[in-house]
């Protein structure tokens, strides 16, 4: 408490009394009203039945494990194969779309760090942010459309004769796979760019003299000081695609269904909110656990995803 | 021992449509303790990065050991170099980072880390392996970084201002250190450095460079008591460059018309002047003397009457700074200890003798 004090009054010495009331303020604000409050109001909901309005705050509204106990057991009492499978099947598919994203983004942001200069990195930079300007919801259309039983890539390969008959993207998850992948290509290059710019290029050329391969100078020289970008970059490309909505929403298959989508349903198109908080939990839970669990495996420090 | 020689075939390298060497054609001898001196700028680092193969010649050929290098990368070519910023991994260990080129041979990890410490010995500095680079001082890692280099066992070792980083004291620690370590491996260092002194104390041989242009090769005693142009004399430490034209030349010695009058000097390397030559009289600051001060220099064939501006004490030296006719002059004085005699201010007379002034053609001189 002393240090955080002495922080403090250090702070508003340097900054003037203004500035410190407004940052404290702000983050106040931040914190408490937009992150720890609507946060505990949907753990709250978790816990508490589906009551019709008239009995909310009466004697039936008491705390209840039923939301938490219906995701792990179903409706007989069973085990609830549908719904844990789906966040199975969710968490596995973000794992895929982040390991794409980090083969993808790893040369591009080393590219971008080392070889390119002047206006090529900056015409680079500016086509990989540019396309952003565009949408969520009309970039995963788009996609649609790309993929598409006569959309642009089926004609291609029809036309070329790579295949005879329109492959069905989207129903093979191609689409939405790309999709995912497009939609947090840049929360993956910008931390890795981050790290490998700090690299000196001395030290790429001087494992070349001593006769390393390019696949060792990336193994044992670049890929170390790559290493927390690419865990920051992970972990935020995991976590929102676990968490994506729209994309599965349009470019999923008929027969895959996102975690998300579930916990949209209930809220949704069943109006029990308290089940969808309960499931919101569910997969923040499993989220951050999973997380927090490759951080180990990785040896890497959360204040190394922060740098 | 192996000896391999390096010899540099009218080597001009080109970016475009600037020249950073110009026809470099030299032979550095395998086992020697090889300079290249010169100001930023003027293509020593280049010339080295060609050697090292990261750079190809635009012309002319390099080859090492009678071999022809063209086309060979700077993996395959017996040189290791060592970068101006060392570039030691800072995620390995030391005994890492001294291992690395064994790694990538392929060495198990046993005998890699046998060899790393054995190269720790000899660097003098046992029992680091195990502590990240940042933990050693700067003297330390230098010498890592030569284990690094030592530890695949190149005929030529490359060094690019290795010393730059440092400080003064370390810097000419290291200097006796580094001299001391290639006489214990007996292999060829090529030295890259724009410290005059770092080129003197340690090299067999200097090949001093202005602009792409290697301007003279030769022994330190050579470069520093007879240089050839006039960039070499004033670079290769301090001087005082008196302008003028021949008048004379007998023997050897030029009379030259300078704005102090007519100097006398000793025409370098047998060279023969016309009257009205424009030229440089070069006289070095310690080889200046006050006329009639208890030691002086006996014969001075030159005097000359100047104004004592000020006087820098400098501990183990004194300069006196002087102005001649608006020509600015220094002479310097060991410091045999006593007093100072106060000179700034006063008219005094200096000297030289002929024998130990220079007269060289006109040319760029080294950028103050």
């Amino acid at each position: 408490m002393g240090v955080l004090q002495q922080g403090l009054s250090a702070f508003t010495r340097k900054h003037g009394l203004g500035v410190a009331c407004f940052i404290g303020l702000s983050v106040f604000v931040w914190v408490v009203f937009l992150i720890v409050l609507p946060q505990l109001s949907m753990l709250d909901f978790s816990f508490r039945y589906n009551l019709p309005r008239a009995e909310v705050g009466g004697p039936a509204d008491v705390y209840t494990l039923d939301n938490y106990a219906y995701f792990f057991q179903g409706n007989d009492g069973t085990f609830n194969a549908l719904d844990i499978g789906i966040l199975v099947k969710t968490m596995v598919a973000a794992v895929i779309v982040t390991v794409i994203d980090i083969a993808i983004c790893y040369p591009i942001a080393f590219i971008l760090a080392h070889s390119a200069t002047g206006v090529a990195a900056r015409l680079m930079v500016i086509g990989l942010i540019v396309p952003f300007w565009v949408n969520e919801i009309l970039r995963a259309f788009a996609f649609r459309v790309l993929f598409g039983a006569t959309g642009l890539v089926n004609s291609i390969g029809l036309s070329a004769g790579f295949w005879d008959v329109p492959i069905d993207f989207i129903r093979a998850d191609v689409a939405l796979y790309s999709g995912l992948v497009y939609a947090y290509i840049l929360l993956m290059i910008f931390p890795i760019f981050n790290a490998v710019e700090a690299l000196d290029r001395n030290q790429i050329e001087a494992a070349r003299d001593m006769g390393a391969s390019w696949w060792r100078v990336h193994w044992r020289v670049v890929l170390p000081i790559a290493k927390p970008g690419i865990v920051s970059g992970a972990t935020m490309v995991f976590m929102l695609t676990a968490g994506a909505l729209a994309a599965p929403q349009i470019l999923g298959g008929p027969s895959n269904l996102w975690f998300t989508q579930l916990i949209y349903q209930w809220f949704n198109e069943s109006a029990n909110w308290q089940r969808g908080s309960a499931y919101a939990v569910v997969l923040l839970v499993v989220c951050i656990s999973f997380v927090m669990m490759l951080m180990r495996v990785f040896k890497v420090s959360i204040g190394e995803i922060g740098r | 021992m192996t000896t391999k020689d390096i010899k540099l075939d009218h080597v001009s390298i080109r970016f475009g449509a600037f020249t950073a060497v110009d026809n470099a054609h030299l032979t550095i001898k395998g086992g020697e303790f090889f300079s290249f001196l010169g100001p930023s700028g003027c293509g020593k680092t280049t010339l080295l990065r060609c050697v090292s193969g990261f750079t190809e010649p635009s012309e002319g050929t390099v080859s090492i050991g009678g071999k022809d290098m063209r086309g060979v990368g700077p993996n395959k070519r017996p040189t290791a170099l060592i970068f101006q910023n060392l570039a030691l991994f800072p995620l390995m260990s030391v005994a890492e980072n001294i291992a690395f080129p064994l790694e990538v041979r392929g060495v198990g990890r046993k005998e890699r880390r046998k060899k790393a410490d054995e190269l720790l010995d000899m660097i003098a500095l046992p029992g680091v392996g195990d502590k990240k680079v940042h933990e050693l001082s700067g003297g330390q890692r230098q010498r890592v970084a030569i284990a690094r280099a030592l530890a695949v066992e190149p005929d030529i070792l490359l060094l690019d201002e290795p010393l730059s980083a440092l400080d003064l004291k370390l810097r000419h620690h290291m200097r006796t250190e580094l001299r001391a370590i290639q006489q214990r491996v007996g292999l060829t260092f090529i030295y890259i450095t724009h410290d005059q002194g770092e080129a003197l104390t340690m090299s067999d041989r200097i090949a001093v460079m202005n602009a792409g242009v290697i301007e003279q090769i030769g022994d330190p005693e050579t470069i520093y008591n007879k240089p050839k142009t006039a960039f070499v004399a004033s670079f290769v430490g301090e001087t005082n460059a008196i302008s003028g034209k021949v008048t004379s030349q007998s023997d050897g010695i030029v009379s030259v018309q300078t704005p102090l009058g007519v100097l006398k000097g000793t025409a370098a390397g047998g060279r023969h002047y016309k009257a009205g030559d424009e030229c440089f009289v070069f006289v070095r600051p310690e080889q200046l003397g006050l006329v009639g001060a208890p030691g002086a220099i006996q014969s001075m064939d030159n005097q000359l009457t100047v104004q004592a501006v000020k006087e820098e004490f400098e501990g183990n030296a004194r300069h006196l700074f002087l102005n001649a006719q608006g020509q600015d002059l220094r002479l310097s004085r060991t410091n045999l200890g006593g007093v100072s005699d106060h000179l700034a201010g006063q008219a005094v007379q200096v000297g030289f003798a002929a024998d130990q002034a220079i007269v060289l053609p006109h040319g760029s001189l080294a950028g103050a």
